[in-house]
């Protein structure tokens, strides 16, 4: 059954062994995501954003029914499979920011297109690229130790989309960010969602982050409990 | 190429902690080759010494001869036949009588062996020389742990009694001329070297021998009747099987020294494993499948291998080419040892010796570091990317 969708969900089902008891992470959960959308998956801990976000991420395999990405079963993927998918296609953007502590700037942003076969020059510049979209070009050479959290998460985002996949999933991407920094990786991931037209998938309870979604789910112990779609409400003050 | 290439970045960039391991490996790397140069050495100069002053080329015995059945050694004397009588008299073999003796150093009865020597032979490097003296003297040569097991000295007289070749005993005072300094025991402890002529005489053996000892360059080893003919690997037998027991406990030390560096590289590992899950679970994230991972982290734990390789020639070469040059001074008392160790042991490394320990470092290298990685290969992206371990 071909999917007109870049991300499609159907009768989703996680589930979670611990010890005897068995928790439904997600239950028959039923979504689209089309091209270049900016969705938030809202809800309290434990409702399922993170399972969700990792299933379409290809990080994880449904207990059942389907989720289909990119025209592609998630289930049905071996595990070379899945890492050629996220190879390709999806970006990550962690709430700890994961960056390779021993690598500079420069190296892990570039590090996804190392994986790509890009020639030297061609990943220098898409590098530089990346890191001139999030204003961190000047601090190319310096390790992430010496970064703030703001600067770091800029740099995650860069390494997430200097290949320019097609889905990008950020997790609480703005939890250990102040509300400026919060404010500017959001500007900054709504701008590459125009320019480049990647699909955005947060996994998020901020309200900063809510106030730019143009559509947000809500789940509730693992149940789709609302899909709307929205109007982003910029913060006073947080203009264009 | 993309493996090696991060696997040599993750390595520098990981610092003290890599230059830790790197050191350690490289000292095992050094003292490995170092202790097992020092036996080789040992071996080297206790065969070299063994053929330079009593093997030569190899010996013709006597057929009743067995240096290790005393009680042979009545009947084990024949007139030198003319075939070794020859090479003799080209200087190309020396013959040696054996008969068993008494000797009274202080008023203490010292069974010896009386050996007689050719003063003038040429050929072995024992000190024959020292046996010229006029008619009216009756010289001996000792070694110095005869010397020392018995309290005689240059210039002292000793009674030397023996048993001549019709059963009648026998007995004269004789001088010790010299005191030979030789690492090879089996011409020294409890043996006296008198000239052949005079044992011959007074033994009533004239032109007899025990065994002829064959110079290394004589041309060809000839049939010859009621001799056998010991070449230089029966001869040296004992002493390597000496060896080989000796080395046995150096492989202990060897393996030991494996260990030790190989459990320092496997905790780090593990630790570094441990530690480093959540950069898996990004890495995984990323695109890397888990065999690029294992390859990953494997790689990473093999280049300290090659690194310490390269730490331990820089400062092991110049090391290892001091002590080979300089040679280690041996305390006094290492007789003790079983082996003929000398005053300074001067360590012999083959190049087997060093590619072996190379090659089999960097294997071992290679397994403990796969052994704890390939563990990741179970590990799911997303409780890597939570730091647990699954």
């Amino acid at each position: 059954m071909e999917s007109s969708y870049l991300i499609e969900t159907r009768d989703l089902v996680k589930t979670y062994s611990l010890g005897e008891h068995t928790i439904k992470a997600l239950n028959k959960v039923n979504l689209q995501f089309a091209k270049g959308e900016f969705t938030g998956l809202v809800g309290p801990s434990g409702s399922g954003k993170t399972t969700l976000l990792n299933i379409i991420g290809s990080l994880d395999s449904p207990t059942s029914g389907s989720a289909v990405v990119m025209g592609r079963k998630v289930e049905d993927l071996s595990h070379n499979q899945a890492a050629a998918l996220r190879n390709r296609h999806i970006g990550f953007i962690f709430q700890t920011f994961n960056l390779l502590p021993v690598y500079t700037v420069f190296e892990n942003v570039e590090f996804p297109l190392l994986l790509l076969d890009y020639s030297s020059s061609e990943r220098r510049k898409m590098t530089l690229a990346a890191l001139d979209w999030v204003g961190l070009a000047d601090r190319a050479q310096s390790k992430p130790a010496q970064l703030s959290g703001g600067q770091s998460q800029r740099v995650a985002i860069a390494r997430a989309v200097v290949k320019k996949p097609a889905i990008l999933l950020a997790d609480e991407p703005t939890a250990n960010l102040d509300a400026e920094n919060s404010h500017h990786i959001l500007r900054t991931m709504e701008r590459l969602n125009r320019e480049l037209e990647t699909t955005f998938i947060f996994a998020t309870h901020d309200e900063k982050v809510i106030g730019y979604l143009r559509r947000k789910i809500t789940l509730f112990d693992g149940a789709v409990a609302g899909d709307e779609r929205m109007q982003p409400r910029r913060p006073a003050g947080e203009g264009k | 190429m993309i493996i090696p290439k991060l696997a040599v970045r993750n390595l520098l960039g990981a610092g003290l902690r890599t230059w830790l391991n790197v050191v350690v490996l490289s000292l095992a790397f050094v003292l490995i080759i170092w202790t097992q140069g020092l036996y080789e050495g040992v071996y080297a100069q206790a065969e070299r010494a063994s053929v330079d002053i009593a093997l030569g080329g190899g010996q013709y015995w006597q057929e009743k001869y067995d240096p290790l059945d005393i009680l042979s050694l009545e009947d084990a004397h024949a007139v030198v036949p003319d075939s070794l009588r020859s090479m003799v008299d080209a200087a190309q073999a020396a013959p040696i009588l054996v008969v068993q003796g008494t000797l009274y150093p202080k008023g203490r009865i010292h069974p010896v062996l009386i050996k007689g020597i050719d003063p003038n032979q040429k050929m072995l490097s024992l000190p024959s020389q020292f046996l010229k003296t006029g008619e009216d003297r009756f010289p001996a040569l000792i070694g110095s742990r005869m010397a020392k097991s018995t309290g005689l000295a240059v210039g002292d007289t000793v009674t030397l009694r023996w048993r001549d070749a019709k059963g009648a005993f026998d007995a004269r005072d004789v001088e010790i001329v010299q005191v030979i300094k030789t690492i090879v025991q089996g011409v020294d402890q409890g043996q006296i070297w008198i000239p052949l002529d005079r044992l011959r005489a007074w033994a009533g053996m004239e032109g007899e021998a025990s065994l002829v000892v064959v110079a290394r360059d004589a041309p060809g080893r000839p049939q010859v009747s009621g001799w056998v003919f010991r070449d230089l690997d029966f001869l040296l037998s004992d002493m390597r099987q000496l060896v080989q027991m000796k080395s046995a406990g150096a492989t202990v030390f060897y393996v030991v020294l494996i260990l030790l560096a190989m459990l320092a590289i496997f905790d780090s590992q593990v630790l570094s494993i441990f530690r480093r899950r959540k950069e898996m679970g990004t890495l995984m994230a990323l695109g890397f499948t888990r065999g690029r991972v294992i390859r990953l982290f494997t790689m990473e734990g093999a280049l300290h291998g090659v690194l310490a390789a390269l730490v331990a020639a820089l400062y092991g070469i110049p090391f290892l080419t001091w002590f080979a040059r300089n040679g280690w001074a041996m305390p006094e008392g290492m007789d003790s040892y079983g082996l003929a160790i000398g005053e300074k042991i001067f360590p012999v490394y083959g190049a087997g010796l060093v590619a072996a320990t190379t090659l089999l470092v960097l294997l071992v290298t290679t397994i403990v570091s796969y052994l704890p990685t390939r563990k990741i290969a179970g590990l799911k992206p997303t409780d890597a990317l939570r730091g647990r371990m699954s």
